[in-house]
């Protein structure tokens, strides 16, 4: 488990996240919400040890992050970016990568590792477009085959910066749905979201980050009942009970 | 899995693909071994290469020949090799080894150990080394200060160059005999090469082949983007300097023994690009085989044209390159992936 103590982060000596205390428990969808430019990314970034923090710890399953190696960081934990690079190979090799913290030099892939990808692309409803280059498929389609390849990795934390973005609502309801069963499997989840509605109604947790700091977190509904989304977002959000649970909405 | 194949991609035709780069090696090298201003049919050549030389058509394909035709396949394959890795490492399509500083770089090694050691021919590999490794590292920290942006790299690049040169003149001023054959060595060329100066920079290219080669599912980790390798477990920073030094020691190998050759580098590994995509392991494959056969080619055509007289094989380079690369720039407009990552 990720677990972040009294962290501080930033680019060019200003702090864009002050002294945020979470952790990120297995079984659980945390969303991470927050207006634009809050720190989310610098959170999700820094918590991996990927930018550097000004203060405070960050220490998975108990160890300092700064003890560990980049390596025993990647077993721990995999990351899909918010900006992706689209290199001129195929998807399955691109899920492949997944692999590579598994492996020691000079990393051939084994039996083991092809399964974990026929695996993840299964999981990740990919494996249509498996043999076709990364060039060639839409964004929706990348982004399922960057969410595979972050499965083949086989974390137990996954975190997600804004894994829905380029797919319609079909597929990011998927994406939610995914993060569900990952979470059921026992993984912890964290994602970067934008759409309040969609947080709400899937995630475990909520996380609301406002200029910098944890202006609420605890579970969907007490993120609700605290009215702090209201405030930072500057709307109002309602919902209404409907057979399949709350819906949110906002006016 | 296999059905759901749904277009034609580079991945599908690949084994085709290396079969065909592989015969035309095996062509040019026939053709390089056979041609020129004496036609030696292969029969003839094979049976001097087999058997304890004697005449002057042994003597030809012996010490002229072969030695020129293996410089020729090891200098391309290095050469394309080394462009291939500066430009994925740096995600810059414009890098080179002669634009990036090292060809200029290993050239200045090569002349002041002349200068400096005349009698130690053997060693001069590990001078241009030397020196393309120290261009290279100007050059990129010159890039890395001014913004790191492709331009940068580039201008940073010419700069650099231009001093190397003016420093490979200077030396030649003060030692004339530091550079044999002068001019040829500032255009590039394999004429008049003895097998003893072949044979130190082969064993620096292929273990730095090898290395490469090793290193290429990390490459291709790398090619995903700082961010995302790094979250892999990759070390992005000693990753980088290591496949730029290997492949300054191609480039600086293939420098000490066949002179400032520009445009392999470049061309080569576009081409392969396009016909293989991005998968390093089998792009980098292509760019040996591509870049072995397109040198030996031209070295050909520069024997051919004006026989008896010769061209330095630079010369007919850049002419057929110089063009070639301004088409592929005029048809490809539109930005590659690898255009966007910094």
């Amino acid at each position: 488990m990720i677990e972040l103590h009294d962290l501080s982060a930033g680019y060019g000596g200003r702090d864009v996240i002050h002294g945020i205390s979470l952790s990120f428990p297995p079984g659980r969808v945390l969303a991470l919400l927050g207006p634009n430019g809050c720190g989310k990314s610098t959170l999700l970034r820094t918590a991996l040890g990927l930018g550097p923090s000004s203060g405070g710890q960050v220490s998975i399953d108990g160890v300092p992050l700064e003890a560990l190696s980049l390596r025993d960081r990647a077993k721990k934990a995999a990351y899909l970016p918010q900006s992706r690079a689209v290199p001129n190979i195929t998807a399955r090799r691109m899920v492949l990568h997944g692999r590579f913290p598994h492996l020691s030099y000079p990393r051939r892939y084994r039996q083991e590792d092809h399964a974990a990808v026929d695996r993840a692309l299964e999981l990740a409803d990919a494996s249509g477009v498996a043999h076709r280059h990364m060039g060639e498929l839409s964004g929706g389609q990348r982004q399922k085959v960057y969410l595979a390849m972050a499965l083949a990795q086989d974390a137990p934390t996954i975190l997600m910066d804004e894994p829905t973005t380029f797919l319609d609502i079909g597929h990011q309801l998927e994406v939610m749905a995914l993060a569900r069963r990952l979470a059921q499997d026992g993984r912890s989840v964290v994602m970067v979201l934008h759409d309040l509605c969609l947080a709400m109604r899937w995630a475990d947790d909520i996380a609301l980050l406002s200029g910098g700091r944890l202006a609420a977190h605890g579970t969907a509904e007490q993120v609700y009942a605290s009215g702090e989304l209201d405030r930072t977002f500057g709307i109002a959000l309602r919902r209404m009970e409907t057979d399949s649970g709350w819906q949110y909405y906002y006016g | 899995m296999k059905n759901s194949r749904t277009s034609s991609t580079p991945h599908d035709d690949r084994p085709a693909l290396f079969a065909a780069l592989f015969a035309a090696v095996l062509l040019c090298a026939l053709l390089s071994m056979c041609l020129g201003a004496v036609a030696i049919p292969p029969g003839e050549v094979l049976s001097a290469l087999l058997e304890a030389p004697q005449g002057a058509t042994a003597q030809i394909v012996r010490y002229a020949r072969l030695p020129r035709t293996c410089g020729c396949l090891l200098a391309g394959a290095a050469l394309a090799v080394s462009g291939g890795v500066i430009q994925s490492v740096l995600g810059n399509p414009l890098a080179a080894p002669n634009i990036i500083g090292v060809s200029s770089g290993a050239g200045f090694g090569v002349a002041l150990f002349g200068a400096l050691a005349p009698t130690m021919a053997a060693a001069s590999p590990a001078a241009a080394f030397a020196g393309a490794l120290l261009g290279m590292l100007l050059v990129l920290t010159i890039a890395e200060r001014t913004g790191a942006s492709k331009l940068t790299l580039v201008l940073a690049g010419a700069a650099v160059s231009g001093m190397f040169s003016a420093g490979i003149d200077a030396v030649v001023t003060f030692v004339p005999d530091a550079l044999n054959g002068y001019s040829d060595f500032r255009i590039g060329g394999l004429a008049n090469l003895a097998m003893s100066r072949i044979v130190p920079a082969f064993w620096i290219v292929l273990a730095a082949m090898a290395l490469i080669f090793s290193l290429a599912g990390d490459l291709d980790v790398l090619l995903l983007g700082a961010d995302t390798a790094q979250s892999l477990g990759l070390r992005a920073k000693p990753l980088r300097l290591a496949l730029l030094a290997l492949a300054a020691a191609l480039a600086g190998a293939a420098v000490s023994f066949s002179g400032l050759l520009g445009f392999v580098g470049l061309i080569v590994p576009h081409i392969m690009r396009r016909l293989i995509g991005e998968e390093s392991r089998p792009l980098l494959a292509g760019c040996a085989l591509g870049g072995a056969a397109i040198l030996t080619l031209c070295d050909l055509l520069a024997r051919l044209l004006f026989a008896p007289y010769e061209l330095p094989v630079g010369i007919v380079l850049s002419l057929a390159g110089g063009p070639f690369f301004i088409w592929l720039l005029l048809r490809q407009r539109g930005g590659r992936s690898h255009d966007r990552a910094a």
